[in-house]
């Protein structure tokens, strides 16, 4: 039988593909241009058997996110810059208690309310940096209707994986631009679900960390009891200040996705075997990059892509090998210079470092890349 | 045709012409199989102001989503003619509404003019099926994408009891978009 298709908007992908993963709570304030997710949900996920709720606002929502989820049910919150500067100090929150959760970030233009309606790429270090204290981080970035399906399906695994949250940043130009999605059968994407715990309610300790490095989480609601803080807590839950706890937890917390980059990373590349410039772009300014690479190709002019698809981690080893390899990065992103901080941080000066930026609320187009390259050539 | 074709639908926000730019991505992408992204400005002006979608066609999967060089503009407002039909390629073509643009923007393209608004008014009834004319208009003189395909998007997209308005519609368009040829 032919596979479903359709032309969705990125966000209605989104929202597919929190449904395919199988999502059973939204909890969300709306805020342009992420709304359709919310919309799409608010109709889906009923036909689950989930919950939608639009709660008063967005700190709201984010709390009703890490309490469903603690009960067992993927979650997931959808919005746009604002919105992810009021949901930070709970997003802390699900990183020290170890809630998964996925938080769909539709970037537009800022800070503050911004431009709405324009798209931005200013939000990237805001997705790893936003909130305080040491803590890992993970954020997707796609850059495509089909992708933004799959990698919110990937976004849902590695949050129940790792038990945290996992973000997923995609600008207003591929949130409100519709293009062919192929729906995946059921099965044909990997679906992870949280590992429960083996042992039974009375000896269970939520933070055992002889467990493995990301201990079995238990629902709330299945028998289970057990203390959840903010706090720095020993293995129980309980808050505690023991130095050498406190110590192990916040390193646990980070060696759990540090150790783990291999199975979190990934990264497309394009043509960048005999590159003598790279073009180190993500989200909707990576096809202004490729088609830019095209371009320049045809012009003689030896143009590669490095596309990361996981962000933060940021995918240091890929890019510090490229900078080995070529003779300079163009580091392309819709704000004044964000993941470029990250890029001139592992090239160690081994090339180049331009930045080709752009906030006036237009796409980067492919005439300014090719512009920049020929100039750092 | 490989490479990639642009197109950009301009009206007054609320003259359906977002939804005629999904139609036409529909139509190549879902039924004829290849590929296609449409986008659209998105402001808070838009409603009542000057609104544009744009629609990439190609047989090679599309990587920049927005218009570079814009082979065929549809512009049915004179404030749309001004503020959008530009970036119109050397041989390209703009479609205006014979009415209600009075001033044609210069450039090195075919400029052709239907009454559109008018023709969904007066010969088909309804005002409100002024996009489904123009979309046919442009199917018509572009041939983008063919006309059955055109037809069965607009079909796809319309409740039932209003499929034999916008067939008409359609085909009013079609046939007079590609007259315009002759």
């Amino acid at each position: 039988m032919a596979k479903k298709v359709a032309l969705l908007q990125g966000n209605e992908a989104c929202a597919m593909g929190a449904v395919y993963a199988g999502a059973k709570f939204f909890g969300g304030y709306p805020i342009t241009p992420s709304t359709e997710v919310a919309e799409v949900l608010s109709k889906e996920l009923p036909k689950v058997g989930g919950k939608f709720i639009q709660m008063e606002d967005e700190i709201g929502a984010m709390a009703s996110v890490i309490g469903a989820s603690l009960t067992g049910a993927k979650s997931i919150t959808a919005t746009s810059g604002p919105g992810v500067s009021l949901k930070q100090e709970l997003i802390g929150y699900a990183c020290i208690a170890e809630v998964p959760c996925v938080i769909i970030n539709v970037m537009r233009g800022g800070p503050s309310t911004g431009m709405p309606t324009g798209p931005g790429q200013s939000d990237v270090m805001q997705a790893m940096w936003g909130t305080h204290g040491d803590h890992a981080a993970i954020a997707l970035v796609p850059n495509s209707c089909q992708e933004i399906f799959s990698e919110t399906v990937r976004a849902f695994n590695l949050a129940e994986k790792y038990r945290m949250p996992v973000q997923v940043l995609f600008d207003e130009i591929v949130g409100h631009m519709r293009e062919r999605i192929v729906f995946p059968e059921p099965g044909e994407l990997e679906v992870i679900d949280r590992e429960a715990p083996t042992e039974g309610p009375d000896t269970y300790k939520p933070y055992d960390a002889t467990k493995g490095q990301v201990p079995p989480l238990a629902s709330f609601g299945s028998g289970y009891k057990f203390h959840v803080t903010g706090l720095n807590k020993a293995d129980d839950g309980f808050p505690t200040t023991k130095a050498s706890l406190v110590d192990a937890e916040e390193r646990r917390q980070i060696a759990k996705v540090m150790d783990n980059v291999a199975d979190i990373e990934s990264n497309e590349e394009y043509l960048t075997e005999d590159a003598e410039v790279i073009i180190w772009a993500y989200g909707s300014t990576s096809r202004s990059a490729r088609y830019a690479v095209n371009e320049l190709r045809s012009q003689g002019i030896k143009a590669g892509l490095f596309r990361p698809i996981t962000l933060w981690p940021f995918p240091a080893k890929r890019t510090a090998q490229l900078a080995v390899q070529c003779k300079a990065i163009v580091v392309s992103e819709m704000n004044l210079g964000q993941m470029i901080y990250e890029v001139e941080r592992v090239a160690k000066g081994n090339c180049v470092v331009a930045g080709e930026f752009r906030v006036d609320g237009e796409p980067i187009n492919p005439g300014q890349i090719m512009k920049k390259v020929k100039e750092v050539i | 045709m490989a490479e990639r074709y642009e197109l950009r639908f301009s009206g007054a926000g609320g003259q359906g012409l977002i939804t005629a730019g999904i139609i036409l991505a529909e139509a190549a992408s879902i039924i004829e199989g290849r590929s296609a992204v449409q986008s659209q400005s998105y402001g808070p002006e838009a409603r009542g102001g000057a609104s544009k979608s744009e629609v990439i066609i190609s047989d090679q999967p599309i990587d920049y989503p927005k218009a570079t060089i814009v082979d065929a503009c549809l512009a049915m407002t004179q404030e749309a003619a001004d503020k959008y039909a530009n970036g119109i390629k050397d041989g390209g073509l703009l479609l205006l509404d014979a009415d209600f643009v009075q001033r044609a923007p210069q450039g090195n393209f075919k400029v052709y003019r239907l009454p559109i608004m008018r023709m969904a008014k007066e010969d088909i009834g309804r005002e409100i099926v002024a996009n489904v004319v123009a979309l046919g208009a442009v199917i018509g003189l572009t041939g983008v994408v063919s006309k059955e395909a055109g037809e069965q998007a607009v079909l796809r997209k319309v409740p039932e009891a209003f499929k034999e308005l916008n067939k008409k519609a359609y085909n009013m368009g079609y046939e007079k978009g590609k007259e315009l040829l002759n």
